[in-house]
Formats: structure tokens, C-alpha cells, sequence
């Protein structure tokens, strides 16, 4: 595509370029989005770059829990209803939406913005770890939520913030790992199993 | 008669990158095809039976089938799931290093099974060792051992006159230790202790349980460390990430608790040498997980 850019007209071939770049986006897809982009009406194509442009220009992070947020504070983060004692702490802002799905989580968050990779050279550093302490130690938290994914990355940050956070004197819990509803005994892992044994609840009568 | 279109392997993970929608595209290391590229998918689903599978560290034995571009992973059983490097920091970032040099030293579809050996056998001590430290300046010599890089540790490698105790000097680009006289042919060399000499060859002959005897102070344990990964950063010719993460938990653990790095004293009557180490003899029970 790219090795054969007289094949198209220059602006079309600019354009497929720059949807490849897009993350699930192959070269073919990339044609396709292109080829429409260019029969679509001008309405439509006028939407779509201006909804494009603002997302950039409109959209930051929020000062307290780094979310993504159309003013300096997200709407979580001012919802007077919150419990700002309690802090989920997750990698993306991404993981945000289904723990607000759930409609079962009434404090608030904060976006790490990634885990702790030592692979690929992400520590604590390039995390929003110093922000985090920062808030924990001006007061007023009273248990904090680690919700980062439960694989080798997530449980280090984890057990990492664990040591930050311990020595504060505030409570730390860590989401519960165990079966998904819908699942098959036969097919889980022993790693999974363990934890789902460890953390059985009694049924009360 | 056309290929089989699936074959069996035993694999250790050591990468993995996100892919598409649900998928992820795992870097696993086997004793019969190298390492070996292969897409697992849907692993990012909750209820994906591979997922366990496909988890950093894990040892298993894989189900693969023939793919366009990469293999995919279609069923398998866990060996060893290495739970505890996966719920100790300080384990944890020893294997994120395990496995980042395997990963790094290693080509795709090169068969090299003492090197699964190797890497099997380290994790699985992992699990278990108090001396982490020790355990990885052992897997790095035999690391460079298995590679084809094992450095000179008796003769000079310019003249070639046998090593006196004096102070020689390490060059990582000619792989072995330079005598005062030819010291000045190697800019880049750097100088070395007799101890650290004493302790290289003693990884060297792989014998982890005379190593492990070693009272070694935290200098000359600095001193071998700093020599080895000077020498695997010249043959990677880029510094090792998960090393420095090692280096931030060692600096933290300084304030609180330790990654274990001095040894306990061997038994008395072992022979002492002129170095600090105390060096009993005792037989070699590396490659027994």
C-alpha cells in the first residue's frame, strides 16, 4: 500500500496511510474506510473531522484522578453524591466505564495510566504513582480499591503500590479474583481455582 | 503427504502483546522449535480457557496449529503455573529479567533445548530461593554459556599468559579478562578483583551449591554483578529494562524489607582462599528442579 503509491490518487493513499496507523485497522479495512470517507456526503465527512479535532482540543485529564474529562475536573470527581474516601485505582481510564457499569461502586478513581512493565521499561515513573500518593497523603482517604488487571503486570503494580501505600495507614483491598459467572469448573486454571477457594464467602442462612 | 496441521510442545511464556479486539500475540520459548511466536485468541475475555495459559511465566504444554502468518494456540495444560513469582515483588521482577534476557538473546526458530533447560530450572528455584541475587548471576553465566558467549576466565585473552592475582581488567568486547601488560590495547576494559575473577569461574563451572556457600560481601557481589550485565549489554548492545526495575526494588527494599543479598556463612573447616570467599566443596545440583 504505502510501496505503491501511485496505484491511487496521492490524497486517497494519504488518507488510507493514516487509518492504518488506527490500532485494529489492516490495510484492507483501511481501504475500505477510505474508499467510503470519499463517496460519503459532505455533512457526514464535516461530523466526523470536527468530532475528530475535538476530541484533542476539548478533552483532558482530570487533575484529581486523571480520567478523561472535558473540564479540569471529570464529572466523577465533582459528583457531590461520591464517597471520596474510597479510591479505585485502576490502569486505564478505560477500565473506568465497566466498574461504572455496574452501578455497584459509589467512590471515586484514579487512572494510573498504564502498569508497571519492567520488560518494557515502564516503572512506577511513567505511572501516575507520585499523583496517587500525593492525594493519599493529603488525607481523608479511608480505603483504597486495586483494581488492576489480574495478570503478572497488575498484580506487581499492585503488590508495589501495596508497599507504598501501607506504611499510610489506609486500608487496601484488592478486587477478587476467582470464576466468572457462566463458567466451567473443567476448564479453569488452577491459578484462578486457588484464588476462588481462598476467597469463598459463607452462605449466610 | 501434506504437514501435520498441529503440533505438540512444552513452552515458557515470555512476552506478550495485545492484539485486535481480544487477542494476544505470545512470545514462548520450547526446547524443540526455540522461540516461537503464536496468537492466542480470545485470552483477554473473561472466560477464555487460555488464558491462564498464556500468562507471563507459565509452563505448559501447548496444543499449536499451523496459522497463515503465526501459529495459534489452540489448547494446552499448565505445568507449572509459578504462582509465587507471581505474587512476590521481588520474584516477580527476578523472572520479568529471567525471561526479558531469554527473550532478548534468542531468535525465532533456533532450537537451543539447554536453554528451555536453563530457563525452566531458574524459574522453577526462583520460586523457592532465599539467595535471588545469587540465582541470577548463576543463570547468567550459564545463560552465556549455552549462547556461545562463555568469557575467558584463565588466560589473557590478548597474550594469552595464564590470569595472575593481580589487577587484571574484564573487556566485554573480547569477552574475557586482559593481564596488566595488554591492558592498555583494550580502552574500554574495565578493571576486575581476583575475588570477582574466583566467583565468575565458580558460576562458571556451574556449581550452584558451593556458590551458594560463598560469603560474598556486598561489594565484591556488586562488582561481579556489574561485570556480567556490562558484558550482556555489550552483546545486546542495549541496556536490559527489567534490570533497572531490579535496581528500584533493591534501592526500596534498602529502606524496608530486604531482597535477600548477603549469604549466610558456609560451615566451618571449608577450604578458605586467599579471596574473601570461603568455598566448601559440594556437588553441582543445578539442573535438578
Amino acid at each position: 500500500m504505502s510501496n505503491h503509491p501511485t496505484l491511487t490518487a496521492e490524497p486517497v493513499a494519504r488518507l488510507i496511510e493514516a487509518l492504518h496507523k488506527l490500532p485494529g485497522i489492516g490495510p484492507k479495512s483501511a481501504q475500505r474506510l477510505a474508499y467510503y470517507i470519499l463517496q460519503a456526503d459532505q455533512q457526514q465527512i464535516r461530523d466526523l473531522s470536527e468530532a475528530i479535532s475535538a476530541v484533542k482540543a476539548k478533552v483532558s485529564l482530570c487533575s484529581i484522578c486523571w480520567n478523561i474529562s472535558d473540564a479540569d475536573i471529570c464529572h466523577i470527581c465533582r459528583d457531590f453524591k461520591r464517597d471520596v474516601s474510597l479510591v479505585c485505582v485502576v490502569e486505564k481510564p478505560m477500565d473506568i466505564l465497566p466498574l461504572e457499569r455496574t452501578r455497584a461502586y459509589r467512590g471515586v478513581y484514579h487512572a494510573l495510566h498504564g502498569t508497571i512493565a519492567p520488560s518494557e521499561g515502564i516503572g512506577p515513573d511513567q505511572l501516575k504513582v507520585k499523583e496517587l500518593l500525593f492525594r493519599l497523603r493529603t488525607g481523608g482517604v479511608r480505603e483504597v480499591i486495586l483494581a488492576t488487571n489480574p495478570n503478572v503486570e497488575g498484580e506487581a503494580t499492585a503488590l508495589y503500590l501495596q508497599r507504598l501505600i501501607s506504611p499510610l495507614g489506609i486500608k487496601i483491598s484488592r478486587l477478587a479474583r476467582g470464576l466468572p459467572f457462566g463458567a466451567d469448573l473443567e476448564y479453569t486454571d488452577e491459578v484462578t481455582l486457588t484464588s476462588a477457594l481462598e476467597g469463598r464467602q459463607e452462605l449466610s442462612s | 503427504m501434506s504437514a501435520p496441521r498441529s503440533y505438540r510442545t512444552e513452552a515458557i511464556v515470555l512476552r506478550r502483546t495485545e492484539f485486535g479486539e481480544a487477542d494476544r500475540i505470545v512470545t514462548f520459548y520450547t526446547p524443540e522449535y526455540g522461540k516461537l511466536k503464536a496468537i492466542a485468541k480470545g485470552v483477554r475475555k473473561p472466560r477464555s480457557k487460555l488464558s491462564g495459559l498464556v500468562e507471563l511465566f507459565t509452563h505448559s504444554t501447548l496444543l499449536l496449529s499451523h496459522g497463515h502468518n503465526l501459529d495459534i494456540v489452540s489448547q494446552g495444560e499448565a505445568i507449572h503455573p509459578f504462582v509465587p513469582l507471581k505474587n512476590d515483588l521481588n520474584r516477580s521482577g527476578c523472572a520479568f529479567y529471567v525471561v526479558e534476557l531469554v527473550s532478548r538473546f534468542t531468535v525465532e526458530h533456533q532450537e537451543n533445548a539447554p536453554v528451555f533447560d536453563l530457563l525452566l530450572a531458574t524459574l522453577v528455584e526462583l520460586c523457592q530461593t532465599s539467595n535471588m541475587d545469587m540465582l541470577l548471576r548463576c543463570f547468567e553465566a550459564d545463560l552465556l554459556q549455552c549462547l556461545g558467549y562463555r568469557p575467558n576466565l584463565h588466560r589473557c585473552i590478548t597474550c594469552n599468559s595464564l590470569l595472575r592475582p593481580v589487577a587484571n581488567s574484564f573487556s566485554p568486547s573480547g569477552g574475557g579478562i586482559i593481564c596488566p601488560a595488554c591492558a592498555g590495547t583494550e580502552p574500554v576494559a574495565r578493571p576486575i578483583s581476583a575475588n570477582a575473577i574466583k566467583v565468575l569461574r565458580l558460576l562458571q563451572n556451574n556449581d550452584y551449591a558451593a556458590i551458594c556457600r560463598v560469603n560474598m560481601g556486598k561489594p565484591l557481589a556488586s562488582e561481579v554483578e556489574h561485570v556480567l550485565r556490562s558484558y550482556i549489554e555489550y552483546l545486546l548492545e542495549r541496556k536490559v529494562h527489567s534490570a533497572s526495575w531490579l535496581d528500584k526494588l533493591r534501592h526500596d527494599a534498602r529502606l524496608s524489607t530486604a531482597l535477600v543479598t548477603t549469604v549466610s556463612p558456609g560451615p566451618p573447616g571449608g577450604e578458605a582462599t586467599t579471596a574473601a570467599a570461603v568455598i566448601p566443596p559440594g556437588p553441582a545440583t543445578r539442573h535438578s528442579p
